[in-house]
């Protein structure tokens, strides 16, 4: 079932602290994935960067998060994952002068394939307010990116299977803004049937709750913590 | 990482509905259309649905895992198995059960339409009111009891009180039913309410004293208007603080609620008999009458007579003086 929890899972935290760099590398990514997009928009709102000092500081802080290997310090025990993380940015950003200092000598690796521009054009979309908690922010963009990942995975799962029009009838029904379409609306817009509206939005769900877990998955370094977020993000219990 | 479409910018009520339809039950290829969701708990969703065959409104209630979870699963069975042997006013009849597309066990019962005992506690309700609605609690009890079957989590927010004023015990998703095995060191059940054996991780073994204790815990929230405390003595204590509630019911709910279950109620059906001694001004079996009590209580029953005979002998003595 989607909720089983594949053994080398178990293992992310014990592989973020490996000694060797290449399997360090191999952990990270999925965690760059998940988080990159958060990071960068929480420096946008909590800490009132430009969009150009935003980016920079985004690479700066991971791949520093990464060379100087501060993710080893995450204990489970104390914090969930995501808030160690926001501790750690805003530690960095605290300290960005010298970061940006850094930067211009050269230093510290640049991250490739993350679409600032696409970030910043769903910034555009929405108001910049910085709400007074701050964690709840970061962990709100977190979910935001989370679930934008999985959807684009549920439409390209749509696409190379030729159901397109599954994908249509989620977007319509479930991406779209409130409205009081019913089924039956939905059937006669689409010129599908009641029972094809309701089977295939009833699929496409499915599809979006295995691909959320997944990503939920590779976002969580401990098992616990994964079936702690499925609980409160998804309501779904996760064994 | 580079991608373009037009739901990119997931709005904050998108984030919502993805979040809520995320786990939506799959009803298709069953006879239900789903309409939304009316309850939730740790294990299951309970959501309202449309029976398009019988044309009438259900409950659903489904578990929250996707894809099916073995514990989850065997709850959702047990409670179904519950409801369906005990046909009785007291107990939310069950019309289906069996696993959805998703792999997600299920189990359709009547819909019904009330108030959580919990949130009533809350409101202003009649005192014997809720003597009333503990009555009828600990009849269903006892049809349960006299069944084998031990529901091991009652508490306020498990009764639901329908519009005509019927009470009806819920959540049997945990119930203890006979020849099966007892779960070894469990803690079942909610710290207020559950019996000190179960909290000591005796579930397994708990018997309908268990439930009787559950049902003092609940006359206990009723009079006082608070959880009671997770430790057995300061019940005891606050029961004998309160002396402003009559003396026969704190009584009943001491018996209910103490320590050693040898010294509470049998079940509920003794229970509830006391109850109705209460409710009818009679002794309750909790607490002998010494003669003091019993003499008031027998001139309270007959005071009419008492009355006129009284007045009757005044009126001979005001006679007797003035003709003399």
């Amino acid at each position: 079932m989607s909720g089983s929890f594949p053994p080398t899972r178990l293992t992310v935290l014990a592989r973020i602290r490996s000694p060797v760099p290449d399997e360090r590398r191999d952990a990270f990514g999925p965690l760059i994935e998940a988080y990159w997009k958060p990071i960068y928009t929480y420096l946008r709102i909590r800490w009132g960067l430009p969009a150009e000092d935003a980016q920079d500081a985004t690479q700066s802080f991971l791949a520093s998060a990464f060379e100087k290997r501060w993710l080893e310090r995450f204990d489970p025990s104390r914090a969930r994952f995501r808030t160690f993380l926001r501790t750690c940015v805003d530690r960095f950003a605290m300290n960005r002068d010298q970061a940006a200092r850094r930067l211009k000598r050269g230093g510290g690796a640049r991250i490739v394939g993350l679409d600032f521009e696409t970030a910043e054009g769903e910034l555009r979309e929405r108001p910049l307010e910085d709400p007074v908690d701050q964690d709840e922010l970061f962990r709100h963009e977190w979910i935001r990116g989370l679930f934008s990942r999985s959807v684009e995975e549920v439409r390209a799962e749509c696409a190379a299977a030729g159901q397109l029009a599954r994908f249509a009838l989620f977007e319509r029904y479930d991406l779209g803004p409130e409205s009081d379409l019913s089924y039956a609306d939905l059937a006669q817009d689409l010129g599908l049937t009641v029972s094809q509206v309701t089977s295939g939005l009833a699929a496409a769900r499915r599809q979006f709750r295995a691909r959320a877990l997944a990503n939920l998955r590779a976002a969580c370094l401990t098992h616990d913590e994964f079936r702690s977020e499925a609980r409160e993000i998804l309501g779904i219990e996760v064994e | 990482m580079t991608r373009a479409s037009v739901w990119t910018a997931l709005s904050d009520a998108s984030l919502r509905r993805l979040a809520s339809v995320a786990n939506l039950p799959d009803l298709s290829g069953t006879r239900y259309t789903l309409r939304e969701e009316i309850g939730r708990g740790g294990m299951a969703v309970v959501y309202r649905a449309h029976d398009e065959t019988l044309g009438r409104a259900v409950a659903i209630k489904v578990s929250s895992a996707p894809g099916g979870r073995a514990d989850l699963d065997a709850r959702m069975r047990t409670e179904a198995k519950v409801l369906a042997l005990l046909e009785h006013p007291g107990v939310v009849p069950v019309h289906d059960a069996g696993v959805l597309p998703d792999g997600r066990a299920f189990y359709v019962m009547k819909h019904v339409r009330g108030t959580l005992l919990g949130d009533l506690a809350r409101s202003q309700l009649a005192a014997d009111e809720r003597v009333r609605i503990l009555e009828r609690m600990c009849e269903t009890m006892a049809f349960a009891h006299a069944h084998g079957i031990v529901h091991r989590d009652l508490k306020p927010d498990n009764v639901m009180i329908g519009g005509f004023g019927e009470v009806l015990v819920m959540d049997w998703g945990v119930a203890r039913i006979p020849g099966e095995p007892g779960e070894a060191g469990a803690v079942i059940g909610t710290p207020g309410y559950m019996a000190p054996e179960q909290a000591a991780g005796r579930s397994g073994d708990a018997d309908q004293r268990a439930d009787v204790y559950a049902l003092g815990a609940i006359l206990f929230a009723l009079l006082v208007g608070a959880d009671p405390p997770a430790e057995p003595e300061a019940v005891q204590a606050g029961l004998a603080a309160r002396r402003d509630l009559p003396r026969r019911l704190r009584a009943v709910a001491g018996k209910a609620l103490a320590t050693d279950r040898a010294a509470r109620y049998s079940d509920a059906e003794e229970m509830g008999a006391d109850l109705a001694r209460f409710r009818a001004g009679r002794p309750v079996a909790a607490r002998p009458e010494i003669w003091v009590e019993r003499a008031a209580r027998s001139a309270w029953a007959y005071r009419t007579a008492i009355g006129l005979v009284l007045a009757y002998l005044a009126m001979r003595v005001v006679v007797a003086w003035l003709a003399g």
